[in-house]
């Protein structure tokens, strides 16, 4: 019983782990900007290989809406977007983690218009930060397929119920061909035990869910969901562990890469890290004591693992692909800024945004990164952060 | 021939329609069959039939591939449509010691002169073998075979599955034309 390892784009390998996890219930809206996944997905089930119910709705309001309805019932619920599409399920993504609903969600992460763009950044991410999913970012194809099963089992786990979303870039990911080690149905059953959703919707036996919370209530729900998604990192880590006990391939919340007595870090989301890896071999190789963090977990977010990894550092660089305008620069940057501040020793945090609607950001871009943050942190600039790469 | 041991960059210019991104996705397939790290996408856009294209391929054999960056350094340039030599920069970027591989009817001696193309040539009537064996002047499969010929980066045979399971039905013709334009393509080392 082994993997097999082919080549194939990681937006179809999605829905072939969508396949071997067997989902009930997929509810999309396939137009631009979406991708192959939804695609290939509703392929499988027209062809008899996928035994789920696929619904083809008029908006990506309605998608999620519909994916709410199937998670209620305790069906496996999947859905992906992108982009705008992200941007129109907004106001319903809330209503899925406050009503503790499991639906597992691919977003190939793209800019928002305008002007109208397709290509990749975090914007979208960005602006969904506060709707309560657990969120998991990918840096390739395979930890995109391995988190897309690793998803229905966290969002499943009796202790969450909460909705995941795995974040895999706009065509740096969703368009790549790569090798991706796919298992055998038989290897992902044992891992992905059935859904077994504890209070489904049942004409049978009435419930009530998303009900009328006046305000004497409504904080009291507000701090249990906070409590839940915190506490969802137990179930989140003892899965990743359990993955790689079956499939040797172990993820983190945080990855450092090279960053063991490092004085400089660079902390970077998504599969922009994997390119900043070269650029950290090229700057060791030149005897500059650098490092690489890479953020899976972005909710819950994982403080105590940040904390650890920057400890020793002097400076920390971090890139967003998103902008808070008008604000104290990415998200990324300020979120760990802020859960620095309080240490009694900590790095300077120098932030930059770059790769925006898709501007790609070479090793050698890296490097600049790297040596203008280095730069910034000497000379004890006040600025807030630096947009990278920009023609003036 | 390439040096096949580190890592090989490959950049297909086509037309839309012409199959310059579905070149570059069987190639790293193959090379993925090999055993080996292989990438294969195109320069992302808003794709549209007749425009110009591009898509790329990196392989390496000794490591996984982290680059996603667009290819700008390529080692090898495949030149679908000989149109595009007069409206894009193909060779933007090619490295010193880098081949061009273009599908054309002229001779690489013709074309290095009329195109001031300082690099390894090779050539080959892919249109011709295309609608010969085809039916259709989509001459991906064909510049699959003309790219291994003048570079060895995978094994012909190793293409035989992607070519399966991507054709179907016109497999074997599409393979026919990949073999003939392997048998048929024209090599020129750089300064002859």
């Amino acid at each position: 019983m082994t993997e097999q390892r082919i080549g194939i784009e990681v937006s179809r390998a999605i829905a072939i782990a969508t396949k071997l996890a067997n989902v009930d219930v997929v509810s999309a809206y396939p137009i631009t900007p979406q991708t192959h996944i939804v695609e290939d997905i509703a392929e499988l089930v027209a062809n008899g290989e996928l035994d789920a119910a696929y619904i083809p709705v008029e908006s990506e309001h309605s998608a999620m809406s519909a994916c709410l309805g199937a998670a209620a019932v305790g069906a496996r619920t999947f859905t992906a977007t992108a982009g705008q599409g992200l941007e129109l399920m907004h106001e319903v993504l809330y209503i899925a983690s406050s009503m503790r609903l499991p639906v597992v969600m691919a977003v190939a992460n793209r800019a928002l218009s305008a002007p109208l763009s397709i290509w990749g950044d975090h914007s979208d991410v960005m602006a969904t930060r506060d709707t309560g999913w657990i969120q998991i970012f990918a840096a390739n194809g395979q930890e995109t397929f391995d988190n897309v099963l690793c998803a229905f089992r966290i969002a499943e786990d009796q202790r969450v119920l909460l909705p995941v979303m795995v974040h895999l870039d706009g065509f740096h990911l969703t368009h790549m061909i790569e090798p991706i080690y796919i298992p055998e149905p038989s290897q992902v059953d044992k891992f992905l035990p059935q859904n077994q959703y504890p209070l489904p919707l049942d004409p049978n036996k009435p419930i009530t869910m998303g009900a009328f919370a006046p305000p004497d209530i409504y904080t009291e729900v507000k701090k249990a969901q906070q409590v839940n998604l915190t506490a969802a990192k137990e179930a989140i880590l003892q899965c990743w562990k359990e993955f790689g006990d079956c499939f040797g391939r172990y993820y983190s919340p945080v990855e450092s890469y090279r960053g063991e007595k490092a004085k400089v870090l660079l902390l970077v989301m998504g599969s922009f890290s994997e390119t900043a890896m070269s650029a950290i071999d090229i700057l060791r190789g030149e005897g500059k004591e650098v490092g690489l963090i890479k953020l899976r977990l972005w909710r819950p977010f994982p403080f105590d693992e940040i904390r650890r990894a920057v400890r020793g550092a002097e400076v920390l660089i971090i890139l967003d692909r998103a902008l808070s305008f008008g604000g104290p620069g990415g998200p990324v940057c300020s979120e760990i800024r802020s859960a620095l501040y309080n240490e009694d020793k900590r790095p300077k945090v120098i932030g930059f945004v770059g790769g925006l609607g898709g501007r790609d950001i070479s090793p050698g871009g890296f490097k600049e990164i790297i040596n203008r943050g280095i730069e910034i942190s000497q000379t004890g600039s006040e600025r807030e952060f630096e947009m990278f790469g920009v023609r003036e | 021939m390439v040096n096949t041991a580190g890592l090989i960059e490959i950049r297909w210019h086509g037309r839309g329609g012409q199959g310059a991104v579905t070149s570059a996705e069987l190639v790293a397939q193959a090379a993925i069959n090999e055993g080996r790290y292989a990438q294969a996408f195109p320069a992302f856009g808003a794709e549209r039939r007749g425009a110009p294209v591009v898509a790329f391929v990196r392989i390496r054999t000794d490591e996984p591939i982290r680059v996603r960056a667009e290819v700008a350094e390529p080692d090898v340039v495949v030149v679908l449509d000989p149109g595009l030599l007069r409206i894009v920069d193909v060779t933007s970027g090619l490295k010193a010691n880098g081949m061009v591989v273009i599908n054309t009817k002229k001779q690489p001696e013709q074309i290095r002169q009329e195109f001031s193309l300082n690099w390894s040539l090779a050539t080959v009537d892919a249109t011709k073998i295309a609608r010969e064996l085809l039916g259709v002047p989509i001459v991906n499969t064909s510049m699959i075979g003309a790219l291994l010929r003048a570079t060895g980066v995978v094994k012909l045979e190793s293409l035989f599955q992607p070519l399966k399971q991507r054709f179907g039905r016109l497999a074997e013709r599409n393979i026919s034309a990949m073999k003939r334009a392997h048998e048929e393509t024209l090599i020129r080392s750089k300064g002859n």
